[in-house]
């Protein structure tokens, strides 16, 4: 029988990780990527990742814990075994970076150092300076090649994914892909395709995102009979560089390192900020968060900065919203050794040193917590079932989902420094099951009977990107200007807060550029490196994922995590009497399980042929931590837990009671 | 250091000139664009006006610009190109202060070394074959669960962790006397599979660069991954390896990362004697 192959696509960490896993239980891979691996959009990930460690254990840390501020922080949406099997993983992955010689920052003693990231008040993040995600990325990029030299994985690096191959019983046997230089387009046997090809930024136009981060290829698996989960939730980083290109990320590892967000109390302040004296700044975070202070977890950071410009008119500037981020009451010295990467960008591409002068930063789109729907298998402990081949794979078996791509392990709200450790941990935790998978299949996709099937599949590609060169003449519109315009809309009705009449807007006219971007007229029609026709064509497969965007935005009435509708908020309580305040706290309790019954579930989107959603919901998996309120900075919060607790004590008995009496 | 020229008027719009060229192989030629000017551009979002537009300063319609960029924050390497003469990433490439060097115009050429695929997009495989030359990684036994790696000091990381951040631009290599072009050309007929091992070949007798010297030093520093030192100084004394060098500095100049390459290559150059007695007394 022939030898089975896997093809991967996407080299960000999660491919990487399942590339090298794979090879090194020998497997074949192929590898195909947009950009030369070592090039991926992980490189731009600067704070660290998660895990509990020796000290936090030390002060009551443990994996639990890890999994339990993972779900509150992500407002319970996520399964949440997955979730389990991840935080149980996490000290043994820092471990192996740590031995493929990531240079992680070290204290006095040789140790890896930590830091403390939002959403938890322990110390669990270990960074290596303040580019992590660039040196995780190399660390794996290195084991690949070293597997490439050993002759077990095949690179391409420079080739588009343009869908997978379905065969008549609906399994994946490999995927069409082209060549970004020579246009090639052919097929890749595989007798597993993994999808590992990140977030979809480029949709809201501008992003903290790589390029290559465009969606096209979960799309490409959407049109090839996948689902898309949790669609709306979209997470916006409270602090990024506003720029013409591109909104660069500035770490949430600033804050961590005791950076601190204000704005003057005098709206736009003409003062140089050091010239303005403690009392006439206001910290606004850590006023209404005095717990969290400036590590509130990123929706609600995000929030406020945006409350205190648009509804405050607090920016600082008047004709731009932009929040003072200050680190300069910390030395130096520090700065450089934990920080110096990220201050560097700043310096370099808005040419003030933050070590002197405070930086202006606003809220950007920067990671999707929704992705390819993706199945699980659930062990008797509550986590993941090894090897079971069955994990991280899409509806259309053979096809695998992995990494930012995917919808698991970060709910309605993605925690700082849990996105390395989620694209990590499913590479190589998938990775086993996957080659179970393709041990137990009785065909290979090298099987001369596939032959015709990846031929079809060719020449059916071949024709469109054809169609779309010969269509250059008949077009009248300029694919860059929709994709601005998408952009726009986007960010207007889908980012920070959400409101129906607008998403409603957005749709119609989301459609409208839907339409216009089929008649796209090419102003190259070479057959030679055509980035115009690889462009129109991305174009193009971003309107199904920012219908289901603003479909489960639209359809969603409640705030959860990331998507926040001012209409349907659930205000603190009102009354200093302490009985009516018990009393306030058992209705909103009452209003709280109200709307968990309504919407603690997953929000699916199937699509039609033509791309368009439609929207149903499945059950999430909160047997393992049942939801409670998240309740950071709201009036009432300690009466509201007190009621809550009573609830879920009086839950947990009845439970405890239930099977003595069966 | 000169001061920058403070009363240098912001003018309506600027020219950009840009070497195109549309397959290997095939002759260049200078195109001129004409921006309107804004305030914080940088070469990326003049490269995406140009995109845009597709039409040259003289009104004729003509291609988009290809070029390669993903992260636009430095971090990548991808987007590295010859600008105003100086080889550098354009996403960091601020307009003004390039319109303060040469006031209206810029210019955009691909990088001198390597292979031109089109326009500003150039083939850089060869310093990824260069890490392979160098075994530029740390030979694990596997990746189970093994618990963690070597104990470091906070000076082995500090100077470990600045040569990690080599992102494989390819300025150092750009601007190197030393290191010159490979060009092959593609045989008709040829498959890809003997295509890529042809250039591979070729590229295994150049000279590795700074870079991979200096990711050799990097992994020879390492714990564990000195483990394959005595490999990597086999490489780095053969053909093309640091005794290639000319000194002449340009590499540490050209970084955008700042990494120290020419101490990178100094320590290689004593590792290779030291290496290379110690092997005479082995024998």
């Amino acid at each position: 029988m022939a030898q089975k192959r896997v093809l991967v696509v996407g080299g960000g960490l999660a491919g990487l990780a399942c590339t090298m896993k794979l090879a090194e239980n020998g497997v074949s891979v192929d590898l195909v990527s947009l950009v030369p691996v070592k090039r991926s959009h992980s490189a731009c990930a600067q704070g660290g990742i998660n895990s509990v460690n020796d000290l936090t254990r030390q002060q009551g840390d443990d994996e639990w814990l890890h999994l339990d501020d993972t779900v509150y922080g992500g407002d319970f949406l996520q399964h949440q075994p997955p979730v389990k099997e991840m935080a149980y993983a996490a000290p043994k992955i820092i471990e192996l970076m740590d031995r493929l010689g990531v240079p992680f920052n070290r204290t006095q003693e040789g140790f890896r150092d930590q830091r403390r990231f939002g959403g938890t008040l322990f110390k669990r993040t270990s960074f290596a300076g303040a580019t992590t995600g660039q040196q995780l990325l190399y660390a794996l990029d290195e084991q690949v090649r070293r597997h490439k030299a050993a002759g077990l994985v095949t690179m391409h690096e420079g080739w588009d994914f343009l869908g997978p191959i379905v065969d008549d019983e609906g399994r994946c046997r490999g995927a069409v892909a082209q060549n970004l230089v020579t246009m090639q387009i052919r097929s890749f046997k595989a007798d597993a395709v993994v999808v590992a090809s990140g977030g979809c930024g480029l949709i809201y136009g501008r992003s903290t995102m790589s390029m290559a981060c465009n969606g096209s290829a979960a799309s490409r698996c959407i049109r090839a009979g996948a689902r898309y989960a949790n669609p709306e939730f979209i997470q916006v980083h409270p602090t990024a560089i506003p720029g013409a290109d591109k909104l660069r990320l500035m770490s949430e590892s600033a804050r961590g390192e005791g950076g601190r967000v204000w704005v003057p109390r005098k709206p736009h302040d003409p003062r140089a900020p050091r010239e303005i004296p403690e009392g006439e700044r206001y910290y606004f975070l850590e006023e209404r968060y005095p717990e969290y202070g400036n590590l509130v977890p990123r929706d609600i950071a995000t929030r406020e900065i945006f409350d205190v410009c648009v509804n405050g008119g607090l920016s600082v500037e008047a004709d731009k919203q932009c929040v003072y981020l200050d680190l300069t009451h910390i030395p130096r010295e520090e700065l450089d050794r934990k920080l110096g990467g990220i201050l560097n960008i700043y310096e370099k591409f808005q040419g003030d040193n933050p070590r002197d002068v405070p930086m202006k930063i606003f809220p950007a789109v920067h990671y999707i917590m929704g992705g390819l729907w993706a199945d699980y298998a659930r062990s008797r402990e509550g986590g993941l079932e090894a090897e079971n081949p069955r994990n991280q794979q899409t509806d259309i078996p053979g096809l695998y989902a992995m990494g930012e791509c995917d919808y698991h392990y970060h709910g309605a709200n993605r925690l700082g420094a849990n996105s390395l450790l989620s694209c990590i941990f499913t590479g190589l935790f998938a990775a086993p099951g996957i080659e179970k998978l393709i041990g137990s299949l009785q065909a290979s996709s090298t099987d001369a009977k596939f032959d015709s099937l990846h031929a079809g599949a060719v020449a059916a590609k071949q024709a469109e990107h054809d169609a779309l060169l010969k269509q250059a003449g008949d077009g009248d519109e300029n694919p860059y200007e929709i994709h601005h315009l998408l952009g726009e809309e986007m960010t207007k009705a889908a980012t920070v807060v959400r409101r129906n009449d607008q998403i409603e807007a957005a749709l119609t006219k989301v459609g409208e550029l839907c339409e216009r971007a089929q008649r796209c007229s090419l102003s190259d029609t070479g057959a030679w490196t055509n980035q115009n026709v690889v462009f129109t064509k991305a174009l193009r497969d971003m309107f199904p994922i920012a219908k289901a965007i603003l479909r489960g935005a639209l359809q969603r009435d409640e705030c959860r995590g990331a998507h926040f509708k001012p209409d349907f908020t659930m205000p603190g309580l009102s009354s200093d009497d302490p009985t009516e305040r018990r009393r306030q706290a058992e209705k909103w309790c009452d209003a709280f399980q109200a709307k968990n019954e309504k919407w603690l579930k997953t929000t699916i989107a199937t699509f039609d042929d033509a791309g368009e959603p439609s929207i149903t919901y499945e059950e999430v998996d909160t047997s393992l931590i049942p939801p409670r309120p998240r309740l950071y900075g709201l009036v009432g919060a300690e009466m509201i837990e007190e009621v809550w607790k009573e609830r879920q004590a009086a839950k947990d008995a009845a439970a405890k009671r239930e099977p003595a009496l069966a | 250091m000169i001061a920058p020229n403070k009363d240098y008027a912001r003018p309506s719009t600027f020219d950009v000139r840009v070497q195109r060229q549309d397959a290997p192989g095939k002759p260049t030629r200078w195109e001129r664009f004409r921006i309107p000017y804004e305030p914080n551009l940088n070469v990326i979002s003049v490269l995406q006006k140009i995109a845009r537009m597709a039409k040259t300063a003289a009104g004729e319609k003509t291609s988009p610009v290809a070029w390669d960029c993903n992260c636009l924050e430095e971090v990548c390497g991808a987007c590295t190109m010859v600008i105003n003469g100086r080889v550098r990433q354009s996403c960091s490439a601020l307009v003004d202060k390039l319109l303060e060097e040469t006031p209206g115009e810029i210019e955009l050429r691909p990088m001198a070394k390597f292979p031109v695929l089109r326009d500003l997009v150039v083939d850089r495989d060869r310093m990824f074959r260069a890490l392979e030359r160098v075994q530029a990684w740390v030979p694990v036994d596997d990746y189970l669960d093994r618990g963690a790696g070597p104990k470091e000091s906070q000076d082995s990381q500090e100077s470990r962790y600045p040569l990690s951040e080599c992102m494989t631009c390819g300025c150092c290599l750009d601007a190197c006397p030393q290191y010159t072009k490979i060009e092959l050309e593609r045989k008709p007929g040829e498959t890809d599979d003997s295509y890529a091992a042809r250039k591979t070949a070729a590229y295994d007798t150049g000279f590795l660069g700074a870079q991979a010297i200096s990711q050799a030093i990097l992994f020879n520093d390492h714990g564990t991954g000195k483990m394959l030192a005595d490999k990597r100084l086999d490489s780095l004394m053969g053909p093309g390896g640091v005794a290639a060098c000319g000194n002449a500095q340009n590499c540490v100049a050209v970084c955008p990362k700042d990494i120290p390459l020419t101490k990178s290559i100094a320590r290689a150059g004593r590792q290779v004697t030291v290496y290379s007695i110690k092997k005479l007394f082995d024998r």
